[in-house]
């Protein structure tokens, strides 16, 4: 078996005091193959943001901290690593755009000077050639006139614009992964369409893999091949977009996908998951979806399920149904 | 920005005004008679009558409050009561000692409190930042005149290192006798100035573009000058203009401590002498400061802050 571009496993992050820590994100683990696209959903909340951010182990420090796991980017634990070799990572292998386009970029620096800094951080160049792949990654996520708005300041820029020049500076460097963690949430929809559409170009044209992130199963149905489910910083179902969308095996993806908006929709309102996600670290034993699940029955409340298979490219920690699955296995067997 | 600029100056004027209608104003109601002050007690009528007319004293108010206007504006200050020297020349040989006095301490506090200030923000709640709040609040605690007499004693008197009074002549000299004068200033301003850069910093570090910094590989010496203490420039313009003005007042206390020339050191005198010219003129000049340190503040802001400077 090939080595995966980037291995999560078992990841847990933790906030607060030591003595009483919060755990934030829990036992999370998932895969990126070179090239792939993987989408990592869930409500607010749910630890994505936490997760993406321990990949380039940008979790400020305190109040938080990794406390478990390997973060393997081609075969290097990148939580082993002295942390004076991550800069040398960040923005050559592995960028990264935020969910906030309006405060993302320096105020005070030219966009010029920040794609620029992004390039000279890791590429000897000179001047003028720098100067050229600024104004070509300018050009390749669409930014009318380049060159002349190389001194130009965040400010001057909309909303998509500054998203389009951080994903320009991310992808300077030809990182070989992207994290983008909702890069779209912040803008209205036409714009949303777009910068999603540029994605999917760039992914063809420069064979970048991808982790997005999103709250919004159709988006990164849209974008990725797999996708990551998390639940209260617990990975809950991991598939590839086929199965998620024809058979998703937890409740919490059920509830997921009835809530997307369809063109065909004649229900007067989204079905809306009932409850709330629980506070970050509340769930001490159990299922976290407990609380609000429809199926939940009373070894639920005491047990924490594992991640069952289902099928091949399919895993889900859910008691009901993987027992569910099990018997339609064994009632295909008998026949 | 040029619309920017226009309208700091027209900004400038109703204030400049209004400074000049205060004293005015300030001037008439001041108890005693500057017709008995100038010439004393024993002056006869006559020569009081005579003193006033020539003093324009006589004249309906407003004519007496444009003409002041006027002679502000000109710099047309007026001769000294006391002794008949032209009040721009005795501000002419004070004011240097008193901007001298200024630029030294502010540069001393300044250049040793945004360091300070970077120092307790990058190792926040760790032994340095505690020893930067601590050292702060001293300098806040202390009075400025009380540590001006502490140095004094101990460097001037005792150990014979600095000079007891006077300004100086020539370059090294001069610098020689504001030294220790302007430590005293200094330090409270590096106080007011290292607790304002720790805060400011503190609060940039938060910022999302800071992530953005290191995301992109940037090593924290680059984080922290390039994007941190360039963005907290913003918020520090602000308190080291306010320190300048701080600056100019505290030096009359200064001043006077250290018996070196200085438009505090002749506007305390002229006070105790009722010299209604010099107070006034001196008033001025030190009102006029105040809006002339404004207004660079409003420069600085051009340069540091790219969404005034184009928009
Ligand atoms: N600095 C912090 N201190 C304490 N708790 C934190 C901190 N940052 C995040 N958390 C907690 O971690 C949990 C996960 O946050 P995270 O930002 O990863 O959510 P998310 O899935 O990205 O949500 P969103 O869709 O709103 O971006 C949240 O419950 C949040 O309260
Ligand atoms: S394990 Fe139980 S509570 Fe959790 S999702 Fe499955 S059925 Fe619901
Ligand atoms: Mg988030």
């Amino acid at each position: 078996m090939t080595v995966p571009l980037l291995k999560v496993d078992n990841l847990a992050v933790e906030f607060g005091p030591k003595a009483n820590p919060i755990r934030v994100v829990d036992g999370v683990s998932f895969e990126i193959t070179a090239g792939g696209a993987v989408g990592i959903v869930g409500e607010s909340g749910s630890g994505k943001s936490i997760t993406s951010l321990s990949i380039l182990r940008l979790i400020s420090e305190p109040p938080g901290r990794i406390v478990q796991g390997r973060i393997e980017f081609n075969g290097v634990n990148l939580l082993e690593l002295p942390r004076s070799k991550m800069p040398d990572i960040r923005g050559r292998d592995i960028a990264m755009i935020f969910q906030e386009p309006m405060s993302s970029l320096n105020p005070v620096m030219t966009i010029g000077d920040q794609i620029g800094e992004a390039i000279k951080l890791h590429e000897a160049m000179t001047g003028e050639e720098r100067r050229a792949r600024v104004i070509e990654m300018l050009r390749l996520v669409g930014i009318p006139d380049p060159a002349g708005r190389l001194d130009a300041y965040p400010h001057q820029f909309s909303g998509g614009m500054r998203q389009r020049v951080m994903i320009a500076m991310a992808l300077a460097c030809n990182p070989k992964l992207l994290i983008a963690d909702e890069p779209t949430t912040a803008l209205d929809v036409t714009i949303q369409a777009q910068v999603l559409d540029l994605m999917h170009k760039l992914r063809r044209t420069l064979n970048t893999a991808v982790l997005l992130i999103s709250h919004d199963l159709g988006v990164i149905a849209d974008v990725c091949e797999r996708v990551v489910v998390m639940y209260a910083g617990r990975v809950v179902e991991e598939a590839d977009i086929r199965s998620i969308f024809r058979t998703p095996q937890h409740p919490y993806t059920r509830g997921l996908l009835q809530s997307i908006p369809r063109l065909d929709d004649d229900r007067d309102r989204l079905y809306q998951i009932p409850g709330s996600v629980p506070l970050a670290g509340s769930v001490k034993k159990g299922c976290p979806f407990y609380e609000r699940c429809s199926l939940r029955i009373e070894k639920c409340m005491n047990k924490m399920p594992p991640m069952f298979s289902f099928g091949p490219d399919q895993r889900a920690a859910c008691w009901v149904t993987a027992s569910q699955a099990d018997a339609k296995e064994k009632e295909a067997a008998l026949q | 920005m040029a619309r920017y600029l226009l309208l700091r100056l027209a900004d400038a004027v109703p204030t400049v005004l209004l400074v000049l209608t205060l004293v005015f104003i300030a001037m008439r109601i001041l108890p005693g008679d500057p017709a008995i002050a100038a010439l004393g007690d024993m002056a006869t009528p006559e020569q009081l009558e005579i003193f006033r007319e020539r003093m324009g004293l006589n004249a309906p108010l407003w004519q007496q409050y444009i003409d002041f206007v006027w002679g502000m504006l000109t710099l047309d200050f007026g001769t000294s009561l006391m002794n008949n020297q032209s009040v721009l020349r005795l501000i002419g040989y004070n004011l240097p000692y008193t901007i001298e006095l200024t630029i030294v301490a502010m540069i001393l506090g300044v250049g040793s409190g945004i360091p300070l200030g970077v120092l307790a923000a990058t190792h926040r709640n760790k032994a340095a930042d505690s020893a930067v709040r601590g050292f702060s609040l001293l300098g806040y605690a202390v009075p400025d005149f009380y540590l001006g007499a502490l140095l004094l004693i101990t460097f001037s008197l005792n150990l014979g290192l600095f000079p007891i009074n006077g300004g100086g002549e020539g370059f090294l000299d001069r610098m020689h006798h504001v030294f220790l004068p302007a430590v005293t200033l200094a330090l409270v301003k590096a106080a007011f100035i290292g607790r304002l850069t720790r805060t400011s910093l503190l609060e940039v570090f938060g910022k999302d573009y800071i992530r953005t910094a290191r995301a992109k590989g940037a090593r924290e010496p680059r984080v922290i000058y390039r994007h941190g203490l360039r963005n907290a420039l913003l918020p520090l313009t602000t308190g080291i203009g306010l320190s300048t003005l701080a600056t100019l007042s505290g030096s009359v206390a200064i001043e006077l401590v250290f018996n070196r020339p200085g438009i505090g050191k002749l506007l305390i005198s002229a006070i105790s002498e009722r010299d209604y010219a010099v107070i006034q003129g001196g008033v001025v000049i030190f009102a006029m400061f105040v809006v002339l340190i404004n207004l660079m503040m409003d420069l600085v802001y051009i340069v540091v802050d790219p969404r005034i400077r184009v928009q």
